[in-house]
């Protein structure tokens, strides 16, 4: 199934397949997720309409972490497999990845000041945890970036998202248990089943939109190293 | 075995003949610390308050700034190269340079710290809990640190890049390190603190040197 | 099959493809020596004969096995001397050599190796304050070691080890040479021609790598 992909002209061709229905269920999920998220959910009782910020805050969360979890099995592939295309997807999620990561900071110190009073709140142990997990993702980009033979940044790269999806639980717990101790926290919680529905439902149509949006940008970013990679090929046989 | 006892020998007396290198961890590490109360003031109420912190931080960044050097002379003259078809497995070779590491930054900012924290005032009370999780907390910073060191071996800019990559997997020990003394300044239990840093000594243990062994086998490549 | 034998080699560095289709065969008791311009991929072949690098096809065997099935033998049947001088400044010469010998599991006969590259002298001199040739003649003394022990390894793999010797230097090694080759011991050599060629004379085979660019 795998080597199925291996090919990298089978990969682009499948992707430039894939890619106008990707996009158009994009834009669907996204027209109707938001028009869900301003209109057709209440606010909320206590928070009002700045409670509407969670439409955006908890599906980029969610794609955030889902996509540093994507770049540690392509990494895992990439070296036990020696599969060329896995080292491309990692290389080209973790930017995406990172901009998730900001949307999350952003939005969750933009929710914060009205919450919390604070543009920044330290007791919030996932706030903190998705800081952190920026800094992982910044290492990435940074240390695949660093090499002037980019297989050997690719390499690296692959054995630092394994270390840092291994540390995640550990830094996560760490920050919790430190939250727990300083402050009790009083986090945006969205536990479980009792959420009601007019608030899950646009939420989840949000999150399907993220992951959409994710999965459109990351074939265009792999087709685009791809491309970028085979005229770097030509140009130096060309010098031979 | 013996690999191991003579690469650690031979990385020692490197240390020592080289003197200055080992060194300036720690007087980094002393020279930091004094920096906070020229910030922060010298009130007697908060210095022993964030002292326990402020130590921990330090300690970070020394053992940090030492990293750099620990494989790039093997690295750049040859006997990376010659480890890697040396009988003893590069796992091995890892955790002897790691060991090393500790023995020549980790144990002297051990011997440091107690001076410090008499320049913060910290209680008599605060001292064996400080040492003691220092001596669990310091050899994960090497073993964490290996990996970051291995990783960034021929890159550019290598130094900075290691501290970005370094110092957020350094958080936990950070965290549950300062805990300790905190906790042990507020007259809190920290048996189960200091069993948490253990804890992720050994985690560390178990993993490190493997990611480290990969990590040089690409650079040499 | 005797000695090291190579098939349908291809090396790939980077995106760029340096040789294809490199095939080569040393029998017990010869050299090869590998010409070249610059970048037509010596080191690269001396590399990945080591196993220090991955090749993109091809076999290599020894004695008939194929050299990936058991890694850990090959590397222990090679002498890989490459570009740089494994070196400690703040270890003398003689700890130097020492510390290789002992980690490579051979007898630490120190002197007569110093001997046979004429640094007998400098055993107790820090390393700090050799000059380029010196440094050369002990990471070759290295090679010396392993002669003079029952268990050297019999395939050398020399980059260039003639940089930066003296003429006198290069008769010291074109003499371990010759007695590696008399003891039955393969010898790869890159070079660029030059007093070690010509020393080896009728011992060598000849490999242009220039003949294998794509």
């Amino acid at each position: 199934m795998l080597h199925r992909f291996a090919n990298p002209n089978r990969f682009s061709r499948l992707a430039a397949a894939v890619l106008p229905w990707v996009t158009g269920a994009t834009i669907i999920l996204f027209v109707v997720g938001i028009y869900f998220a301003l209109f057709a959910s209440p606010a909320d009782y206590q928070q009002g309409e700045t409670v509407r910020i969670m439409y955006v805050h908890v599906p980029a969360a969610w794609v955030a972490m889902a996509c540093y979890t994507f770049i540690a099995v392509m990494s895992a592939v990439s070296l036990i497999w020696k599969h060329p295309l896995a080292d491309i997807a990692a290389r080209s999620a973790a930017p995406l990845g990172a901009g998730f990561t900001i949307i999350v900071l952003a939005t969750g110190s933009l929710w914060g000041r009205p919450t919390w009073g604070t543009w920044w709140e330290w007791g919030d142990a996932r706030l903190t945890s998705v800081l952190v997990l920026l800094f992982l993702y910044l290492g990435h980009i940074a240390l695949t970036h660093a090499f002037d033979n980019p297989a050997r940044g690719a390499k690296a790269a692959a054995v630092l998202a394994l270390v840092g999806f291994v540390n995640i639980p550990i830094i996560k717990f760490s920050v919790e248990w430190w939250a727990t101790l300083h402050q009790p926290a009083s986090v945006i919680r969205l536990d479980g089943p009792t959420i009601h529905s007019s608030i899950l439902i646009p939420l989840l149509i949000m999150g399907l939109a993220f992951t959409f949006y994710f999965v459109t940008m990351l074939l265009v970013r792999m087709r685009a190293e791809l491309a970028a990679r085979k005229a770097r090929a030509l140009r130096l046989n060309a010098a031979e | 075995m013996i690999g191991l006892l003579l690469l650690i020998r031979r990385d020692l007396k490197l240390a020592f003949r080289g003197g200055t290198d080992a060194a300036m961890a720690v007087v980094f590490f002393i020279l930091a610390a004094t920096l906070f109360p020229f910030g922060v003031g010298p009130d007697p109420e908060i210095l022993p308050r964030i002292g326990g912190g402020v130590i921990w931080v330090v300690a970070l960044l020394a053992a940090m700034l030492s990293l750099e050097r620990m494989f790039s002379a093997d690295y750049e003259d040859g006997s990376l190269e010659q480890f890697v078809l040396s009988p003893l497995p590069m796992v091995m070779v890892a955790l002897a340079k790691i060991i090393a590491h500790w023995l020549t930054t980790g144990v002297l900012l051990l011997v440091a710290a107690p001076v410090l924290a008499v320049f913060y005032n910290l209680p008599a009370a605060a001292f064996v809990p400080l040492i003691v999780s220092m001596l669990l907390g310091t050899p994960t910073l090497s073993l964490i640190g290996a990996i970051g060191a291995a990783l960034t071996l021929g890159a550019r800019r290598s130094g900075v890049l290691i501290s970005l990559l370094v110092l957020p997997l350094y958080i936990p020990v950070l965290i549950f390190g300062a805990l300790v003394v905190d906790s042990a300044l507020a007259g809190r239990e920290y048996g189960a603190l200091l069993m948490v840093l253990g804890g992720f000594l050994l985690l560390a243990l178990a993993a490190a040197p493997w990611a480290t062994a990969a990590a040089l086998r690409q650079a040499i490549e | 099959m005797q000695g090291l034998t190579v098939k349908e080699l291809d090396c790939v560095r980077g995106d760029r493809l340096v040789f294809a289709g490199v095939a080569l065969a040393v029998n017990p008791g010869r050299a090869l020596l590998l010409s070249g311009a610059n970048g037509s991929g010596k080191s690269s072949l001396l590399r990945i004969l080591a196993g220090l690098l991955p090749q993109a096809a091809g076999t290599l065997t020894w004695e008939g096995e194929d050299i990936a099935d058991d890694a850990e033998a090959h590397r222990r049947r090679i002498a890989y001397i490459g570009h740089a001088d494994p070196v400690k400044p703040g270890l003398t010469v003689c700890e130097n050599l020492e510390f290789w010998a002992r980690l490579y599991g051979l007898e630490p006969e120190i002197e007569p190796a110093l001997y046979q590259f004429g640094i007998e002298a400098l055993a107790d001199l820090p390393a700090r304050y050799l000059s380029a040739g010196q440094r050369r003649r002990l990471t070759l003394a290295r090679l010396a070691v392993g002669q003079n022990s029952p268990y050297g390894p019999p395939l050398w793999l020399l980059d260039e080890p003639a940089t930066g010797l003296d003429p006198s230097a290069v008769a010291m090694l074109a003499n371990s040479i010759l007695a590696h080759l008399a003891n039955e011991g393969v010898a790869i050599i890159a070079s660029h021609g030059g007093l070690l060629d010509e020393a080896l004379g009728g011992h060598a085979d000849r490999l242009d790598l220039q003949d294998a660019a794509p």
